[in-house]
């Protein structure tokens, strides 16, 4: 996190009372937001009411063994991000400080408490290359210079947004560290790499605009029949075991964003690890680098402090929306958003507040919405375009959806990929349930798609939708009478049906080649199935019984077009429609 | 040290006493009763003039004159490596007759956590030699793997099983020259003395007593305990493990007992209460027992956990199950309708998951066709149990010849694959071959989650012609 510079002398306070997570201070000369130390050993946290001379903080580390009378210290400035070069193929906590930084000053792998960092090395020396010249104007928001900050990202060093702007008097050109002054303006601001930003405020932009273009995923399911859009928001409510994670891992992975902040909001340690291992492995498929280079990791997870877990989201936003002002398209994923609204539940009841629906406090919508309005495609105030997605995970207790966190965010989000806890049991992955699922961006995303993959792509998806509904009729009657009961192109409708949901819909995520399908992919699967289905009906029509269209021997390869790799993938369906077609025209 | 007898008020578990010294959140307390008896606690609010305490063994026989004294730390285990092969009650004193514990250290019983970048990514497999376990949810070293059961179902069984049979396969071979050694930290809450004997004679019985620690906390010990054995057991085995190099099991039952308390305390505390009466902070109290499984790297020791949970009235959805399943790393789904039918042991694979089987698997690891077969039996289980739903009502004849095979395919799935007994030790090699008998009665176009090449090294034709037959 940011280390305080404002430097106005406030006063110290005295701990009143220690419950859990939530200290009182008496005397403290502090403002609501600010981050405060607490105790002998400085712990971190920041002020959340102010009663009398009374004031509550959310401390941000254990509190175990901090008793009244230990001092209290204000930082005058409100919990803040370091924002600059050096965050990508980064791993903060909750309230950004560098895991791997915190590792080596506590000589353990342990978190300790009272150890504080900054967001970004402030020794390391970046070269600026400047965009700007003396005698140029600026404004708040511009860029002024560039900074090679990963093989895959320029980072853009901007005029401040608070800053009033001016004519440039000096520019350096060459090595820095980000506190260093690099361009100087003529009303005396200096510009350095870093800047700070409070995380629980929204940084300006212009204007907010349609998305129109897709966030592809490289998830057939999504990209298929619930795309998200660039500057959109989507949510994925499940149970445990049913995919939440794999699945906005796979966003991380494949989605074609620029920049990918990546948030494990209360969740498992091992899932981070994870993250930490797989993706320096693994190329960006965009631009072949490691993903690390386009990704800042944020984990708080389950065991650690629980007002952290409040504060990560911000965090990870905030970072999120500096990279748009750079004009990049940035993907935030927040595992699990319902983590975060139970940290506002635990702080709420330990401040005895009145609880609203299931013990949530009353400002839980209002902080659900706040949140992913930061999303959207938006006009800089530099005049770039930059977008953040925002995709959240949500955990419902026991599955059911209709709880206060999945029913607030989904009065929100335009995207909901909902997940079947059935479907997983049978490992139908993803868990997606195709019925439930929307997306409010599908229309408006479609002339991307027919522009940029295939121009049939809404007629198909629509062929795919109304086989998918007849099939869920039939299977109803299936469950009453057998599927030999039905007539013969109903059933041929249920073959159909299961290739859609087996080949098409169904993706394995650990599958090297398959944890991965372009637009164009996802097009071509689909146009085989629908190239069999027209052929066997024409069969069906020549008098064919079903049984003997349904044993063709090319037909299982339809189950294997995922799994070829992507660039052999267009001759394997080329040949095998060839196969398929001739194999059932020789039966009549 | 500083005592007082200025006891306010007392409620349930809790003693709240006026102070004129600052005491720190979270100390350990003695209470001495007028009859001069020691009673242990923990503060739980401490404000600049009085303290809420949390009493471990209730508070009957405290008044208001018994007196109160602040200990000054936080609550501490005491561990050394001679833990080992003793049986200490839910606080921690030894129960056995054996000699004083002399200690190598005494360490806090919350312990810190371990920083998600320190983590080493668990994917050892452990060779549990139960079929439902390793074929289809395997176990791996450093995972947090539940037992969700019911009220009178043999989980203990399958416990205990685990507990004698685990190995690492190489290992077996090579002996343990890594120097890692095995051991069982068994860690009870509120179990009844019949289950806590079943534990401890098969400990005995097995040599298991001499690597193992047993902290007992039974039925009729005090419930408020319950909260402090689990962190005991945890605390005890993370120094085994990251400080002595040894990969320790812990099995915690019954956390439903845990839970229990929690929501006691909760209660006496008059606090807002969240889903059916548990605390709202449930989930990050639970997830600080279980996040403390794991490896670390450049540790050569593990912990494993295997908590066991009796779900109320079998209920998946119920927040105890419900919340360990979102921390845990899977669960192992015990079931009521396969005991009735004398499988053993009774799992049922379908609500069952090991999310960290991808990487303990495959070739190198098990097999290279692992992952294949497992998938393709969970697909094919799946569609038979759905069958059998409508074989209720339409009756066998009525379904196509592909339709019988899946249904046989589950009965003999339930009754050859998933059914052992629980003196069994099956090797992978055998419970994979035990699978491919059973994915050959299927056609073998049907087998679209296992490799080609799979299909040609393993599957037999004639088993499907049998069936056919
Ligand atoms: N697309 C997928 N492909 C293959 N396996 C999957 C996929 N999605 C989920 N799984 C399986 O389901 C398990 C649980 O998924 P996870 O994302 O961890 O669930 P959640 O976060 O909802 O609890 C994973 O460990 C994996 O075995
Ligand atoms: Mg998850």
């Amino acid at each position: 996190m940011s280390q305080a510079t404002e430097s106005d002398v406030r006063e110290d306070g005295v701990i009143e009372s220690v419950s859990g997570p939530v200290v009182t201070a008496k005397d403290l000369g502090a403002r609501m937001n600010d981050v405060v130390y607490v105790g002998h050993e400085g712990l971190m946290g920041e002020v959340i009411e102010i009663e009398g001379n009374l004031t509550t903080i959310q401390v941000y580390e254990e509190t175990s063994g901090v008793s009244p009378g230990e001092p209290v210290e204000s930082t005058g400035a409100p919990l803040s991000v370091d924002l600059g070069p050096g965050m990508l193929d980064s791993i903060y906590d909750g309230v950004q400080r560098p895991l791997d930084v915190l590792e080596e000053k506590m000589g353990s792998a342990f978190l300790d408490r009272g150890v504080d960092s900054p967001g970004i090395d402030l020794e390391k020396t970046w070269e600026f290359e400047p965009e700007v010249s003396e005698g140029d104007e600026v404004e708040s928001g511009d860029i002024v210079g560039i900074v090679p900050e990963t093989a895959s990202i320029d980072h853009k060093v901007m005029v401040p947004p608070d800053y009033e702007g001016g004519e440039v008097v000096s520019v350096e050109s060459g090595n820095f560290t980000v506190e260093e002054t690099v361009v100087e303006l003529d009303n005396g601001e200096e510009i350095q790499m870093r800047q700070e930003w409070p995380v629980r405020e929204a940084r300006p932009t212009v204007d907010k605009q349609t998305p129109t273009e897709p966030l592809t995923s490289g998830q057939r399911i999504l990209d298929g029949l619930f795309p998200l859009a660039k500057g959109g928001t989507a949510a994925i409510p499940g149970p445990f075991g049913s995919g939440k994670t794999v699945a906005q891992q796979s966003l991380a992975k494949f989605a074609d964003a620029d920049i990918v902040v990546y948030i494990g909001c209360g969740e498992r340690g091992n899932e981070m690890t994870e993250v930490i291992d797989d993706f320096p492995e693994l190329p960006d498929p965009q631009t072949g680098n490691d993903l690390m280079a386009r990704t800042c990791l944020i984990a708080n997870t389950s065991n650690m402090p629980v007002a952290a877990r409040e504060s990560c989201v911000y965090t990870g936003i905030t970072i999120a929306e500096f990279y748009r002002d750079m004009g990049y398209d940035v993907a935030l994923m927040a595992d699990s958003t319902s983590r975060w609204a139970e940290a506002m539940r635990e702080i709420s009841s330990r401040l005895e507040e009145m609880p609203g629906e299931e013990g949530y406090p009353a400002y839980l919508a209002a902080r659900l919405s706040e949140f992913y309005e930061r999303a959207g495609y938006f006009e800089n105030i530099n005049g770039t375009e930059g977008s953040v997605s925002v995709i959240g995970a949500v955990s419902p207790p026991g599955g059911d959806f209709s709880e206060p966190v999945t029913q607030n965010t989904l009065r929100i989000v335009k995207t909901f990929w909902a997940l079947d806890a059935d479907l997983a049991e049978r490992r139908h992955f993803p868990a997606i349930n195709w019925d439930e699922s929307y997306s409010l961006y599908r229309d408006q995303l479609d002339p991307w798609f027919t522009d940029n993959v295939a121009d049939d792509w809404p007629e198909q998806r629509q062929w795919a939708i109304d086989v998918l509904d007849e099939e869920g009729e039939l299977q109803e009657i299936v469950q009453l009478v057998g599927k030999d009961a039905l007539p013969e192109d109903q059933q041929l409708t249920l073959e159909v049906a299961r290739f859609l949901k087996e080949a098409w819909l169904q993706q394995n995520a650990l599958h090297d080649v398959d944890r991965y399908c372009p637009p164009e992919k996802t097009y071509e699967i689909l146009g085989a199935i629908k190239t069999f289905n027209d052929e066997a009906f024409d069969a069906l029509d020549a008098g064919v019984p079903v049984d003997e269209i349904t044993d063709i021997d090319s037909l299982p390869r339809l189950n294997r077009i995922g799994t070829t790799p992507d660039d052999e993938a267009e001759e394997f369906v080329a040949e095998l429609e060839d196969d398929i077609t001739e194999e059932l025209r020789s039966l009549y | 040290m500083k005592e007082y007898q200025t006891i306010t008020e007392i409620s349930g578990p809790l003693v709240f006493v006026e102070t004129d010294e600052p005491v720190g959140y979270d100390e350990i307390v003695e209470i001495e009763t007028t009859d001069g008896e020691i009673r242990r606690g923990q503060v739980l609010d401490s404000a600049s003039d009085h303290v809420a305490i949390q009493t471990f063994e209730g508070t009957g026989g405290i008044d208001r004159d018994s007196s109160v004294r602040f200990l000054g730390e936080t609550m501490k285990m005491p561990v050394t490596e001679d833990l080992l092969g003793r049986v200490l009650d839910g606080s921690g004193n030894p129960i056995d007759g054996g000699p004083d514990i002399v200690p190598d250290e005494r360490r806090d019983i919350v312990g810190e956590a371990i920083n998600p970048y320190s983590r080493e990514y668990p994917e050892e497999f452990i060779q549990t030699g139960v079929s439902a376990i390793d074929g289809m949810n395997t176990l791996v070293r450093g995972q947090k793997l539940p037992i969700f059961s019911g009220s009178g179902l043999p989980h203990n069984d399958l416990a205990l099983q685990i507990a004698r049979q685990a190995t690492v396969p190489e290992e077996e071979d090579g002996g343990d020259d890594d120097g890692s050694e095995f051991a069982v930290i068994f860690g009870a809450m509120g179990i009844t003395a019949e289950e806590a004997n079943e534990f401890m004679d098969d400990f005995e019985r097995t040599g298991a007593l001499e690597r193992s620690v047993v902290f007992m906390n039974l039925a009729d010990d005090p419930a408020v305990e319950r909260t402090v054995t689990p962190r005991l057991a945890l605390t005890t085995a993370e120094y085994l493990a990251f400080d002595k190099g040894y990969h320790v099991l812990v099995i915690l039952t019954d956390m439903t007992n845990y839970c229990e308390a929690l929501r006691e305390i909760g209660a006496a505390r008059e606090e807002v209460p969240g889903r059916r009466g548990y605390p709202g902070y449930m989930y990050t109290d639970l997830a600080q027992l279980y996040e403390r499984a794991g490896r670390i790297k450049g540790e050569e020791g593990s912990v494993t956990q295997i908590p066991i949970l009796t779900m109320p009235s079998d209920d998946i959805t119920h927040p105890i199950p419900d919340l360990t399943g979102y921390i845990t790393e899977g669960q192992i789904l015990i079931d009521r309708d396969l005991n009735s039918q004398g499988v053993e042991p009774p799992v049922n694979v379908l609500p069952s998951l090991s999310r960290l089987m991808d990487d303990g698997i495959g070739e190198g690891l098990t097999r290279g066709d692992h992952g294949g077969v497992s998938d393709q039996i969970y697909a094919a289980y799946a569609e038979g149990e759905d069958l059998r739903d409508l074989v209720n009502i339409v009756g066998r004849e009525a379904l196509s010849e592909r339709d019988n095979k899946y249904l046989d395919f589950a009965d003999r799935f339930e009754e050859e694959f998933v059914q052992q007994g629980y003196d069994t030790n099956r090797d992978i090699e055998e419970t994979l071959s035990i699978g491919w008998d059973l994915l050959s009665m299927l056609p073998r176009e049907e087998l679209n989650r296992v490799d080609e090449e799979n299909i040609e090294e393993y599957y037999t034709d004639d088993e499907a012609e049998t069936v056919e037959a």
